[in-house]
């Protein structure tokens, strides 16, 4: 037979009291603990039989249920918000006099998703870059996407997506990657961040293997600039966005080993300049990633390259675009990890177009969602010549 | 070329969208707890948290734990623990089966997160096999993150630390 000391439950009873249960501070209530009191008083009054231990068991643990669940109830919220940003300063020097010296709030960025059910459900990505419009900022939905669960490893995205291509187009958050800036190649080449409205099927297979195949809006290049080859400046955002001619993106990518990730993305538009020009007409990118991790070292190739067709990219010598980088890193903490970059990518051109960059630098994360960065510069003259160091805070929530 | 690319791509709509009602995802709890004790599962008990345990366990997830106890499972010197952590947005619920203070086992019982899927395979749950708590509340074997799931692996790594701290507690 098992006892419990009735004190001590009227003790329990007196902590987890809270002003919501302001309804017991009633006259009944002072005359049970009076009794109570006065039963306490007496030992025999201690002693209770296991079946009453047990009740006594059980409206102990109904309490700490209610009171867990009523704690829970915020966080099972459907509507869910995060965010990330960053804040950079750059200073660098060409040598010809030319300085770049500047704060940046360069990304501020909102999410905000939403669960329809257990298989359907919204997210959405909301930025604002450069901190405001006046000057050389803007205002854009990155995504804003319905995603349908169709089976355990199969999902359907609709609206607007990431294209899946590349490492930092769809992971963008600060502390998830090294350097203060976005890799050139990635920007440069693929471009990065680059979203498009669509449709998007993904699916996985225990084996490692996933996929993603995407139908989506296309480039829409400026044909009066270099013949309608600037890639970059062909994302059209989704602002009545001309859908003469879609783009199709295709990746496949491989997990299956501990510690790598194998990835390849095809995409095929027939004509980037949305019919505007038949001189530079279809497109097609290719890229393709290695990351292997292990213990504390993590290892980074990517290679991307366009080859776009019609005379007017290939007089300008622009049909080719490519570009690769590498990047060895190591943590040396849980909190601080180096890593060094080296960078090439040739938009084409005549002459010599091939322009590299190399960065070295750290991270520190003082908290797991926030990070601070540093790290140096040098460029070729191709690439600006551009010297310096740069310095950066990220988070995410 | 284009309709090629068009054309394979409504295939693959098509034949998914018809499996979308057979969609099967993740394992219940009372499912795995059945699985792992042989379908005579013990009575759930729970660990109540004193002060000291609470902080340490916030310790480890960075973040204040709401509850006063966790329920497990025990029978045979192996204890069970169903946890849940968020590891981007959603929450991802794993069990932990631990024998001599080292964890033999690990499943991702539901993912939520829209990335990050790989944290549910094999070859990154099989890392934990074996890996005991260090007395810093660490892991005393590094596991290896997977690319563009950080936020996830981070998660379940959190939820092994507790499930071993608390494993120690009772």
């Amino acid at each position: 037979m098992k006892s419990v000391s009735i004190c001590n439950l009227k003790k329990y009873n007196r902590k987890k009291t809270s002003p919501r249960n302001h309804y017991f501070k009633t006259p009944l209530l002072t005359a049970i603990s009076a009794t109570l009191l006065s039963l306490s008083l007496n030992p025999a009054a201690f002693a209770v039989t296991d079946e009453e231990f047990r009740q006594l068991q059980d409206q102990f643990n109904q309490l700490a249920d209610e009171v867990e669940n009523n704690k829970r109830a915020p966080a099972s919220n459907n509507t869910h918000i995060g965010g990330y940003g960053e804040l950079h300063y750059n200073n660098l020097n060409n040598g010809k006099g030319d300085a770049k010296k500047q704060l940046d709030l360069h990304r501020f960025v909102l999410f905000l998703g939403h669960d329809f059910n257990d298989k359907t459900r919204f997210f959405s990505e909301l930025e604002v870059e450069h901190a405001n419009t006046e000057e050389n900022g803007v205002v854009e939905v990155e995504q804003a996407y319905v995603q349908f669960d169709l089976n355990n490893h199969t999902r359907l995205n609709a609206g607007v997506i990431l294209v899946p291509v590349g490492i930092i187009n769809e992971t963008h958050e600060p502390p998830a990657f090294y350097g203060v800036e976005r890799n050139p190649v990635e920007k440069y080449i693929i471009p990065t961040t680059w979203s498009g409205g669509g449709v998007m099927l993904s699916g996985h297979y225990s084996n490692g293997f996933s996929y993603d195949v995407a139908l989506h809006s296309g480039l829409k290049t400026d044909i009066t600039k270099n013949n309608g080859t600037d890639i970059r400046g062909g994302r059209q955002g989704i602002s009545e966005a001309e859908a003469n001619n879609l783009a199709a993106t295709a990746r496949a990518k491989y997990t299956g080993f501990r510690g790598l990730e194998l990835a390849a993305t095809v995409q095929y538009q027939d004509n980037i300049t949305q019919n505007h020009s038949n001189n530079v007409n279809s497109a097609t990118l290719i890229e393709t990633h290695a990351r292997y991790n292990i213990n504390h070292f993590t290892l980074t190739g990517l290679y991307a390259r366009w080859d776009i067709n019609g005379d007017g990219a290939s007089s300008l010598q622009r049909n080719i675009q490519d570009g690769a980088y590498l990047e060895a890193a190591y943590k040396i903490t849980p909190n601080v990890g180096i890593f060094a970059r080296q960078n090439q990518w040739d938009n084409g051109g005549t002459g010599d177009t091939r322009k590299t960059q190399t960065n070295a630098g750290i991270n520190y994360w003082p908290n797991e969602n926030i990070v601070v960065k540093a790290d140096y510069q040098a460029q070729n003259e191709t690439a600006g010549n551009f010297d310096g160091f740069n310095l950066g805070i990220g988070y995410q929530f | 070329m284009k309709k090629t690319a068009y054309l394979s791509i409504l295939v693959l709509l098509v034949t998914n969208i018809t499996s979308y009602a057979a969609r099967n995802a993740n394992q219940q709890p009372a499912t795995f707890i059945n699985a792992v004790f042989n379908h005579h599962p013990p009575k759930a008990k729970a660990i109540w948290l004193n002060k000291t345990l609470k902080q340490q366990i916030a310790d480890i997830l960075q973040h204040p734990y709401h509850g006063f106890r966790i329920h497990y499972w025990q029978q045979q010197g192996k204890t069970l623990w169903i946890l849940d952590e968020i590891g981007k947005e959603k929450p991802i619920t794993i069990g932990i089966i631990i024998q001599r203070h080292k964890i033999t086992r690990l499943r991702v019982l539901a993912f939520r997160e829209s990335r990050g899927w790989e944290v549910r395979q094999r070859f990154f749950t099989s890392q934990f096999n074996q890996v005991a708590l260090k007395k810093d509340h660490q892991l005393d074997t590094p596991i290896d993150n997977i690319s563009g799931a950080t936020l996830s692996v981070r998660a379940i790594t959190k939820l092994a630390r507790v499930a071993l701290l608390l494993d120690q507690s009772i």
